[in-house]
C-alpha cells in the first residue's frame, strides 16, 4: 500500500500528478490526510529538488511606491521579494512554527532571558562580494531600533536595550527585561541582514540570499538571478525568479490559467471554485493567523458592560460566517487571538458556539435598551459588510437589534477603527502569542482596540514573556487567552486561510501558517519540475 | 520705396502686421497661450480638489499602523504643516522649470518615473491610434457607399455592440480566448525597457485591440454622419450625373468637406486612448500612467497625483488645440472670426 503511495510521490516530485490526486489516492488507500500530507513531503524530499527554470509569479500588494529598503515594506510583494534576496538571522520552522537559525548558527540566553548571544555564521557573502560579519549584524539591528528609521521593525525593537559585537563571530542583545521570544523576533522579515546595516544604501537590494536582484521596477515587476555559491543548499531551485504585479484579482487567475505564471496569492474564496476547474492548477490553502474581528470598546458605553459583550459574543454565528465569508477557507475563532498556528497554544479551551438563548439571557442582566451601532466598511476585511448582516440577523434571532453604519473605505483605519466603540477590523496575526498581546491587549498599548485594561492580564504577559518553561507558558497563555475570550472586548468569529494557486509545474508547496505565500518563501522553497 | 533702408514706420508694429498678415499663425499662438492659462488653472484645481480629498498622506501610508506621532513625524518631514498656497506656489515654482519633485512614498524622482510610463502609454496609444483611426475611416466610408444596406447595418451594429460592451469586460473576453483558452496571445502585456521592439508589439496586442474597439465606433460613425450629410448637396449630385466612381466621389469629393467634425471627434478619441485609459492598464498589467495614477491615489502621494493630473490634460489639450488648428485650416470660412 505505501509502496504505490511512495510510487505517487515519486510521480508528485516530478510533477506529473498532482497533490489534489495524490491526496485522493491515499484517501481511497485508507490514509488520513495529515499521514499523507506527511508522507507526501518526505518522498518529494527524498527524491530531491530539481534545478533549473524560470519561475515566475504573478502576485497582488505592491505599488509604483514601493522601495527595496527593508525598513519600509509593508506590502505583499516587497515581503516576498525580500525573501528572494535577502536573509535574516532567524526563520520560523513551516512545522511547529520554532525558530530555526539561518545567519544565526545558534544562540543562547541567560536565565533571566535578558541576555542573548548569537553566534553569526561564518563563509556567507553578500551579492557584492563581501563577507557578511556580525558588523554588518549589528548596523543593522541598530538601524531597525532608530526612531528615525521609520522601520516596520520598530515596535519588535523597542524593547531592545543594547546591541553589541561579542567576539569576532558574536552579537550580544540586552532586553529591558526578559523576552525568552526573542529568536523569533528576529525573524521578522524587515529585520534583512544588509552590507553595514544599509545605512549607506537602504534600498540597494544587496543581501545574502539564495538570488541577486536584477530587476527592480517597482509596480510593475521584479527579477532575481541566483547567487551562486549561496551557503544553503534546501532554498533556491530555480535558475532565476521573476515577480510580476498583478493587483488585479481575474487577471491574475488567467495568468495562472493561461500557463504565463507559476504562482499567484490571495485567490478569492468567491471564485475557488472557478479557478478548480482548470486541469493544470491547485490550490494550496493554509490555515494563518490572520483574524477577522468585530471589535467594541470596553472603555465606552454601552460596551463597558460585561453582560453586553457576552450577549454579543453568544449571539455570533461562527460557522455560519467561515461558510458565508470564507467559503469555508477558514476556520471559527474563540474571542481570543491565538489559534493552533501560534506556539505554546492550549487546544483544550471549549469552543464558543452561537447560542441565542444565552445571548438573551445576557443581553437582558445588562438591561441594555435599543439598538446596538456597528460600523463597518470592506476596507476592514474582504466581505465585512456581508459579514456585519449576517451578525445583524444571527443577533436578531436573540432579540437584540443591531443598526449598521456603513463607512466610507477611504480613511478607515484613521477615522473609524480603534476611534468608534463598535467596528469590524482585521488583525494579521504575529509571529508570537507574546506579540499579538503585547501590541493590542496591553494595558496603553497603541494598537490596543479593544481599550481593555486588566493589571492582572498585564502581570501574566510579562511573566509569560521571561518564561524560560515551556508547559509553564503554555498555562500562563491559556490563563490569558480565558481572560480575553470572557471578559475583552474582542469577538473573532474566523482566522482566515491564506490562498494561493498554484500550476502543476511547481513542485514542494510549503505551506507554513507564518504568512502568506509559504510566509513569503514560496518562490525559493518551490522548484519548477 | 525700398524695404531695406527705411524704419518700420510708427503705428501697429511689426508683430501688429505680422500678425493680421498672418491670422492663422495669429490664432495658434492665442490657442496656445490659452492652452497655457488653462493648465495653470487646472493645477491649481487639482491641488485644491486633492487637499479636499478626506484622509492625508501619512495616514494612508500609514494604514492601520498609524499612530499619532508617526502622522505628525511624516507630517513635518513632508512640509505638510506650511499653508496650502505656499505648498502649491512652491511646487508650481518647481514645475515650470521641469521638476516635478519627488514621490513621497519612495522618495523617485516623479520626472523620471514618468519619462517612463508616459513612455509606455504614447506607444500603446500610438500603435492603437494606427489601427483604429483608418480603419474607423475607412469604415465608415464603405458605411456610406452601402448605406441602408447589410453591411452598412452590419458594420453598425458590431462597432455598436463593441462600444456598448464596458472596456474591462471586452478585455476579459478577449484574454478568456485568446490568453486561456487558445494560448495564441501574449498575457500579461508587462512590457519593460530592454524588450526587444517586436516583443513589445506582441505583448500590446490585446490591450491594442482592446483599445480599438472601443474606440472604433465613435469615430465611425462620425465619419458616416458627416459623409452622409455631404452626400445629399448639389455638387455631388454633379459628380454622380457626371458618371465618377462612387469611391471616388466619397473618397475625393465629399470626405474632404466632412473632415472638420471627423477630425474633432479623432481627436477626442485619442486623448482618450491617452488619458482613459487606466482599467484597460490595471486588466493587462501594462505598466503606463493609468496605473501610476492609481497606485498614487490610493496612497495620496501629492507630487505624483499632480504631475499625473497636469500630463493628463496638457495632452488633452494639445490634442484639442490641434484639432482646432486643423478644423481651421480644412474650412477656411472659420478663419475669419465675425
Amino acid at each position: 500500500m505505501t509502496d504505490e503511495l511512495k510510487d505517487l510521490g515519486l510521480l508528485v516530485a516530478r510533477g506529473q500528478v498532482n497533490r489534489r490526486d495524490f491526496m485522493g489516492r491515499a484517501a481511497a488507500l485508507g490514509l488520513a490526510a495529515p499521514l499523507a500530507t506527511s508522507l507526501l513531503s518526505s518522498t518529494v524530499l527524498a527524491a530531491g529538488p530539481k534545478k533549473g527554470g524560470h519561475m515566475k509569479v504573478g502576485m497582488n500588494g505592491g505599488t509604483s511606491a514601493d522601495s527595496l529598503d527593508p525598513a519600509t515594506f509593508s506590502s505583499s510583494i516587497p515581503f516576498v521579494f525580500g525573501r528572494v534576496w535577502g536573509e535574516t538571522l532567524t526563520e520560523t520552522s513551516p512545522v511547529d512554527g520554532s525558530p530555526v537559525p539561518v545567519l544565526a548558527e545558534s544562540w543562547e540566553a541567560s536565565a533571566d532571558a535578558k541576555s542573548w548571544r548569537f553566534k553569526i555564521r561564518k563563509g556567507v557573502t553578500f551579492h557584492n562580494g563581501k563577507e557578511m560579519t556580525a558588523d554588518d549584524v549589528v548596523a543593522t539591528l541598530l538601524r531597525h531600533s532608530d526612531e528615525n528609521a521609520k522601520s516596520g521593525a520598530l515596535g519588535v525593537m523597542k524593547t531592545i536595550q543594547g546591541i553589541k559585537k561579542d567576539g569576532d563571530d558574536g552579537v550580544l542583545v540586552t532586553l529591558d527585561s526578559g523576552n525568552a521570544d526573542l529568536p523569533y523576533m528576529l525573524s521578522d522579515y524587515h529585520l534583512i541582514i544588509q552590507p553595514n546595516g544599509g545605512v549607506d544604501e537602504p534600498a540597494a537590494g544587496i543581501g545574502t540570499g539564495p538570488y541577486k536582484v536584477s530587476v527592480n521596477e517597482p509596480g510593475v515587476r521584479y527579477a532575481a538571478e541566483r547567487h551562486e555559491g549561496h551557503w544553503r543548499p534546501e532554498v533556491g531551485h530555480a535558475d532565476s525568479i521573476e515577480i510580476l504585479v498583478i493587483n488585479d484579482l481575474t487577471a491574475r487567475m488567467a495568468a495562472l490559467t493561461s500557463g504565463q505564471v507559476h504562482m499567484i496569492n490571495r485567490v478569492d474564496p468567491k471564485t475557488i471554485g472557478l479557478l478548480k476547474r482548470a486541469p493544470t492548477v491547485s490550490i494550496e490553502n493554509t490555515a494563518g493567523r490572520g483574524h477577522y474581528v468585530f471589535i467594541m470598546h470596553t472603555d465606552k458605553e454601552p460596551f463597558t458592560n460585561v453582560d453586553l459583550r457576552l450577549a454579543l459574543k453568544h449571539a455570533m454565528n461562527r460557522e455560519q460566517m467561515v461558510e458565508q465569508i470564507l467559503r469555508g477557507y477558514g476556520t471559527v475563532g474563540n474571542d481570543f487571538p491565538i489559534n493552533a498556528a501560534y506556539a505554546n497554544f492550549s487546544s483544550d479551551i471549549p469552543q464558543r458556539t452561537f447560542d441565542p438563548d444565552k445571548a438573551k439571557f445576557h443581553f437582558k442582566k445588562s438591561g441594555h435598551d435599543g439598538a446596538v451601532l456597528l460600523r463597518t466598511s470592506n476596507a476592514a476585511f474582504n466581505g465585512a459588510e456581508d459579514a456585519a448582516v449576517l451578525f445583524q440577523q444571527s443577533c436578531a434571532e436573540a432579540g437584540i437589534p443591531i443598526e449598521i453604519k456603513r463607512e466610507p473605505a477611504d480613511g478607515y483605519w484613521s477615522n473609524v477603527w480603534n476611534v468608534q466603540p463598535f467596528c469590524t477590523s482585521y488583525w494579521g496575526g504575529r509571529p508570537t502569542q507574546d506579540q499579538m498581546y503585547s501590541v493590542a491587549y496591553q494595558t496603553g498599548a497603541d494598537w490596543n482596540d479593544t481599550k481593555w485594561s486588566r493589571p492582572a492580564f498585564d502581570e501574566l504577559l510579562v511573566a509569560a514573556r521571561a518564561e524560560l518553561d515551556e508547559a509553564r507558558r503554555v498555562e500562563l497563555y491559556r490563563e490569558m487567552a480565558l481572560m480575553v475570550r470572557d471578559d475583552g472586548g474582542l469577538i473573532l468569529p474566523m482566522f482566515n486561510d491564506f490562498i494561493a494557486a498554484v500550476s502543476n509545474k511547481v513542485g514542494n508547496y510549503v505551506h507554513d501558517a507564518g504568512g502568506e505565500m509559504s510566509n513569503g518563501f514560496a518562490p525559493i522553497r518551490s522548484w519548477l519540475a | 520705396m525700398s524695404n531695406a533702408n527705411t524704419s518700420p514706420p510708427a503705428g501697429p508694429g511689426p508683430a501688429g502686421g505680422f500678425f493680421s498678415s498672418n491670422p492663422l499663425l495669429a490664432l495658434i499662438l492665442q490657442r496656445i497661450l490659452l492652452g497655457f492659462v488653462l493648465l495653470l488653472a487646472i493645477s491649481a484645481l487639482l491641488f485644491m480638489g486633492i487637499e479636499f480629498l478626506p484622509g492625508d498622506f501619512a495616514q494612508s501610508y500609514l494604514g492601520q499602523s498609524a499612530t499619532p506621532e508617526a502622522v505628525a513625524n511624516i507630517r513635518k518631514e513632508l512640509g505638510l504643516n506650511a499653508p496650502v498656497h505656499e505648498r502649491y506656489l512652491s511646487w508650481l515654482g518647481g514645475v515650470l522649470q521641469g521638476d516635478f519633485g519627488t514621490s513621497w512614498a519612495n522618495k523617485a524622482s516623479v520626472s523620471e518615473q514618468i519619462g517612463k510610463r508616459l513612455g509606455n502609454t504614447l506607444f500603446l496609444a500610438f500603435w492603437a491610434a494606427v489601427v483604429s483611426v483608418p480603419l474607423a475611416i475607412g469604415l465608415g466610408m464603405i458605411a456610406v457607399h452601402y448605406r441602408n444596406r447589410f453591411i452598412d447595418r452590419l458594420i453598425n451594429v458590431v462597432s455598436l455592440g463593441a462600444i456598448s460592451l464596458p472596456e474591462f469586460f471586452t478585455g476579459y473576453l478577449l484574454i478568456l480566448f485568446f490568453a486561456v483558452n487558445w494560448g495564441v496571445a501574449v498575457f500579461p502585456s508587462t512590457v519593460f525597457a530592454d524588450m526587444a521592439f517586436t516583443d513589445r508589439l506582441a505583448a500590446i496586442v490585446l490591450p491594442c485591440a482592446t483599445l480599438v474597439l472601443v474606440v472604433l465606433a465613435h469615430m465611425m460613425r462620425m465619419t458616416r454622419a458627416a459623409i452622409l450629410n455631404i452626400m445629399s448637396s448639389a455638387y455631388i449630385e454633379t459628380a454622380e450625373l457626371k458618371g465618377l466612381d462612387a469611391f471616388r466621389i466619397i473618397a475625393k469629393h465629399a470626405a474632404p468637406n466632412a473632415i472638420a467634425p471627423i477630425i474633432n471627434v479623432v481627436a477626442l478619441n485619442l486623448a482618450y486612448l491617452v488619458v482613459g485609459v487606466v482599467v484597460v492598464e490595471v486588466i493587462f498589467v501594462y505598466p503606463g500612467m493609468g496605473q501610476y495614477l492609481v497606485d498614487a491615489v490610493t496612497i495620496r502621494d501629492m507630487p505624483v497625483v499632480q504631475a499625473c493630473g497636469l500630463v493628463f490634460a496638457a495632452v488633452y489639450i494639445i490634442l484639442n488645440m490641434i484639432a482646432d488648428v486643423l478644423g481651421i485650416l480644412a474650412n477656411p470660412r472659420l478663419r475669419h472670426p465675425k
